[in-house]
């Protein structure tokens, strides 16, 4: 037997994350483009507010990858740039929105009574507001400012789904005796939900927040696309897109398809991997399934 | 035996592939079945017991590699194709199933479902399979039954379901019934309802019976042979007195000598069997019970012993075992071969009972929960008397039992002496102070000295954490420095009989025992002067239990602890127990010291469960007079009015006139002290009346 059942769980988990070849796939993908948004400047020859006075409306071409604009920038090293917002926003976006479901979510389910009332009533109430809509209307006001307002707007209009699964699992998970325990030997609330009810719904949080990362994406696209989210002089996959769509269906169709097709591809393989990683963490998944399970003996080893 | 074998199960065994190497559930078992007799198979969790009546049934997932013979009425059934072996199930052989919450389909009535079994095997016409659906419920007791055909699942109680089960098994005249643990979801009182209906269905149907379970009293009342299975493979086999009185298998013997006995008033140590059962995977050479075996030689370790038929005793008896011979020759008992443990008395013995402190008083406590209706108006519709005002108290260093069936309020007691607050009405005094005048100072501190140990090893200590946070936490929560902390931790592991080095582990490391164990001495952590303890051997194999039980006698001995010990089992309690307090429906119905309570109880309630469990003893078992309690307990919202238990009191059905009658009805019966008795013992009974359900056979 091993010394340390951590170690030896996380490589069941991993062991379990790699049969998944479509997981492994998205996985490569992600980090792929992160290696390429990040790391691109450092080898690529152009960046992404340089112009090429000698190449406008260029197709792609050993020099220009992507090809360039009809100014004359390189369409790569704007695709990698805006690729870096997008996935910066889809991340940080994800964290918080999972980090606000959890906390709401296990504090309405934990505490019940009154707490439980306001929080699901402030969830009742986000879900029927129109988040996009409202998002736009807000945008003249984070105009000019740091993108990171629009990230929390984003956020704010995420978190509620989550926030009632949370609940839900809090409210059978504190009738379990391991948190009767805690309270009987006098722990107080908030760190029996952070020692105890948090961790034991950790791999719905993870995998939460993976899927929530392309959702993000796809939310802040939607929005750069019709010029509320991401403002200029930043640029995202959904201002690239804004900027070419015209371009789709002219000889220049690599201007718009190739964020786009980025766009598909990326949020393809992070769904790949929340997938993935959900028949990993969670046993009962269908093909994370190891194939023992004997009916009777199951729990006993 | 001149007739033909029913079943006839040779060298069958069952693997199934997993990601640690192929499991071995069943290794090589052989057993034949006469018709109209019952055969018991017992064994522990894992012992492969259920898994080779699945493969009789062909039941099992296609994965599973199945080896050997299954001949029934002389035609192989192994490799016949799903659609003949339909034809069979159901009609030759049926199942009862554990679980009759989830044997039955809820969506359709209790009657659909019977008579759609008929209709499977019999051509006849639905009105006919309906009548017969009614005929079935009615020889299984259901009151009404042509009411209750048109019932739905979820209108039925526990008992009824299974109930319901059984009529659908006996639907089509099988001549084997498997019964998989049928009784060991339900209550005693329950249990001895569902083995009588057994009983009954069998003499009016003459099928023969594999009765299968872990409950070595189940066998001893209801079989006629039985085989012991160990780590997949039968160990001992024979005829039901043979294997009881005289077990030639070390491993029968400690099965034996495990159990705590309803009824012995002597409580000398149980003997546990040291270990726990292999894991099937990587089974060593040799016979797999030699890690926990007293009698161990080199030859076990080398060569796994076929079950060989014994010299002495009856036909058919068998055992596996290198030293058979010798246990017969020297007709050992389980004490000879398992040394049990000496324990001492608590220091607290020699003071008399009111002499000493009481570290918990309840006086009167009433817990009440409003039954709501309505979303958002929570319009209040009733009251669920969950405790209904109860008084006990619990002096130093003694163990006071709690008993009682599932729904009598045993758990809502505890939660509330736990929660530490005011209760609704009356009073709980933990240590010299009230709840009711706590401050969430003096409460902190009071934590300290109540602790608690639940049932369910498994659901007890928290998956994600090692075992040295696990039994850090309450001393980090009360500030004790971290240095103490690594020390305390140690020693505590191995008070509890684990080693230091485990302390880096998780929990899924342990077996269900051994987890237990670290439950417990997280309950001791801090040096508590009162445990709650939760059920806390139900959950566990039986021959774990005696280990655990001789640990938390051991520990009161040493630390001078008080229990509050809650249970079911009322066998456990004998054992452990001082004194012990029996509840129905919210309120203590008899309470007093446990061998006047046990040895002449006077509650008619205390008389019935007494008399539903048991006794692991075969000769008993059949001479016994038993009390079968009618239907199901009444439900808390609605409890009748006088006294409570009139509803189903063997009592007032038959030995009261009207006249008496009227004052049950009429007036609640207080607890007071029974003509009987002398001394402590109380009963709520209007015609308290003290009869001996169990004699003491300690002398045998």
């Amino acid at each position: 037997m091993n010394s340390n059942s951590g170690q030896s769980r996380s490589r069941l988990v991993a062991r379990r994350f790699l049969r998944r070849r479509l997981a492994v796939f998205g996985l490569f993908i992600v980090f792929l483009f992160f290696a390429f948004a990040y790391l691109g400047p450092s080898f690529y020859k152009w960046r992404y507010d340089q112009l090429d006075f000698k190449s406008f409306l260029e197709r792609p071409s050993a020099e220009h990858w992507f090809g360039t604009t009809q100014n004359g920038f390189d369409m790569f090293a704007l695709t990698m740039r805006g690729m870096q917002k997008s996935l910066i926003i889809g991340l940080i976006g994800a964290v918080i929105s999972t980090a606000v479901a959890a906390a709401a979510g296990a504090a309405a389910g934990y505490f019940s009574g009154w707490t439980d009332r306001a929080i699901i009533t402030l969830i009742d109430l986000l879900l029927v507001l129109p988040g996009f809509l409202i998002i736009a209307i807000l945008s003249p006001l984070f105009e000019g400012r740091t993108w990171l307002i629009f990230v929390l707007l984003l956020a704010a209009f995420q978190w509620m789904i989550t926030a009632r699964v949370v609940r839900s699992m809090t409210l059978s998970m504190k009738e379990r005796e391991f948190v009767y325990a805690a309270r009987f030997m006098g722990v107080s609330d908030w760190k029996i939900i952070l020692r105890h009810i948090l961790p034991n719904m950790s791999s719905f949080l993870i995998i939460d927040a993976t899927i929530n990362v392309s959702s993000l994406i796809l939310a802040e696209v939607g929005l750069s696309f019709f010029g509320f989210g991401v403002q200029p002089p930043d640029i995202s996959l959904g201002t690239l897109i804004n900027d070419h769509w015209q371009s789709a269906s002219t000889s220049n169709g690599y201007q718009f398809y190739f964020p786009a097709v980025l766009l598909v591809l990326l949020v393809l393989s992070v769904n790949l991997v929340g997938d993935g990683l959900r028949d990993a963490l969670d046993p009962n998944a269908g093909a994370g399934k190891p194939e023992a399970g004997r009916p009777e003996a199951g729990n006993k080893q | 035996m001149s007739a033909q074998p029913l079943l006839e199960v040779h060298d069958l065994s069952v693997t199934f592939p997993s990601e640690a190497g192929p499991v071995a559930a069943v290794r090589g078992l052989s057993y034949h079945v006469m018709p109209g007799e019952v055969l018991g198979i017992v064994g522990e969790s894992g012992s492969g017991k259920s898994v080779s009546s699945l493969a009789v049934m062909g039941l099992l997932p296609a994965r599973a590699r199945i080896t050997g013979s299954i001949k029934f009425r002389g035609s192989e059934l192994l490799g016949q194709s799903d659609k003949n072996l339909s034809r069979i199930r159901g009609r030759g052989i049926s199942m009862i199933f554990q679980d009759p919450l989830s044997a039955l389909t809820p969506v359709f009535t209790v009657g659909a479902q019977i008579a759609e079994a008929v209709r499977i095997h019999q051509d006849v016409s639905a009105e006919a399979a309906m009548r017969r659906a009614v005929e079935l419920l009615d020889l299984v007791g259901i009151p009404n039954p042509s009411q209750r055909v048109g019932a739905f699942p979820h209108e039925f109680s526990g008992g009824m379901r299974q109930r319901a089960m059984i009529a659908m098994a006996i639907a089509n005249n099988p001549d084997l019934i498997i019964a998989d643990e049928p009784t060991t979801a339900l209550d005693v009182t329950i249990q001895a309802q569902i083995l009588e209906t057994l009983r009954k269905a069998q003499e009016t149907t003459g099928a023969a019976i594999i009765m299968i379970t872990h409950d070595l009293g189940v066998i001893a009342g209801a079989a006629n042979r039985v085989t012991v299975m160990y780590a997949g493979k039968p160990v001992e086999t024979g005829a039901i007195d043979d294997v009881f009185y005289q077990p030639r298998m070390p491993y029968t013997l400690g099965l034996l000598g495990s159990i705590p006995r309803l009824d012995r008033a002597e409580h000398s140590p149980l003997t546990p069997i040291e270990g726990t059962p292999p894991s099937l995977v990587d089974l060593p050479r040799g016979c797999p019970f030699t890690p926990r075996c007293p009698m161990r030689i080199d030859v076990c370790e080398q060569i796994e012993p076929d079950l060989l038929p014994t010299a002495r005793s009856g036909v058919g008896h068998s055992a596996a075992c290198h030293r058979s011979g010798e246990i017969e020759e020297q007709s050992l008992q389980s004490a000879d071969v398992f040394p049990a443990p000496v324990i001492g008395k608590p220091p607290a013995a020699g003071i008399p009972r009111d002499q000493r402190p009481a570290v918990l008083e309840l006086r009167d406590m009433v817990k009440h929960y409003p039954l709501v209706k309505g979303a958002i108006l929570h319009r209040r519709v009733g009251t669920v008397f969950a405790v209904d005002g109860i008084s006990l108290d619990i002096r130093e260093g003694e163990t006071l039992g709690l008993v009682g069936e599932s729904g009598c309020g045993k758990t809502t007691t505890i939660m509330e002496i736990l929660n530490l607050v005011k209760p609704q009405s009356g009073n709980i005094v933990v240590l010299g102070k009230s709840t009711a005048q706590m401050t969430d100072d003096e409460r902190f501190r009071i934590r300290r000295e109540l602790s608690v140990v639940f049932q369910d090893p498994m659901a007890s200590l928290d998956p994600r954490m090692p075992i040295s946070d696990i039994l850090g936490e309450p001393l980090l929560t009360h500030g004790v420095p971290a240095a103490e902390q690594s020390r305390r931790i140690e020693e505590l592991l191995q008070i509890v009989g684990l080693r230091g080095e485990h302390a880096n582990r998780y929990p899924q490391e342990f077996s269900g025992g051994q987890r237990q164990r670290i439950g417990i001495a997280r309950a001791l952590t801090l040096q508590p002067k009162l445990i709650v303890l939760d059920e806390p051997v139900s959950a566990l194999d039986v021959s774990i239990r005696a280990g655990i039980i001789n640990l938390l006698e051991k520990l009161q001995t040493e630390l001078g602890l008080s229990y509050l010990f809650v249970a079911h089992d009322l066998s456990v309690v004998r054992h452990i127990a001082d004194r012990v307090g029996v509840m129905y429906l919210g309120k203590i119905v008899e309470i007093g010291e446990v061998d006047r309570v046990f040895g002449l109880p006077a509650h008619p309630y205390t008389q019935a469960l007494l008399s539903a469990i048991p006794l692991p003893d075969p000769r008993k078992e059949r001479t016994r007079r038993r009390i079968i309690l009618q239907g199901d307990m009444p439900s808390p919202a609605d409890p009748p009015s006088g006294c409570r238990f009139r509803t189903r009191c063997q009592k007032f059905a038959g030995e009261l006139n009207d006249h008496e009658r009227q004052r049950c009805i009429d007036e609640e019966p207080v607890l007071h002290e029974p003509e009987t008795s002398g001394g402590d013992h109380l009963a709520a009974c209007h015609y308290a009346e003290g009869y001996a359900v169990l004699e003491d056979t300690s002398g045998r």
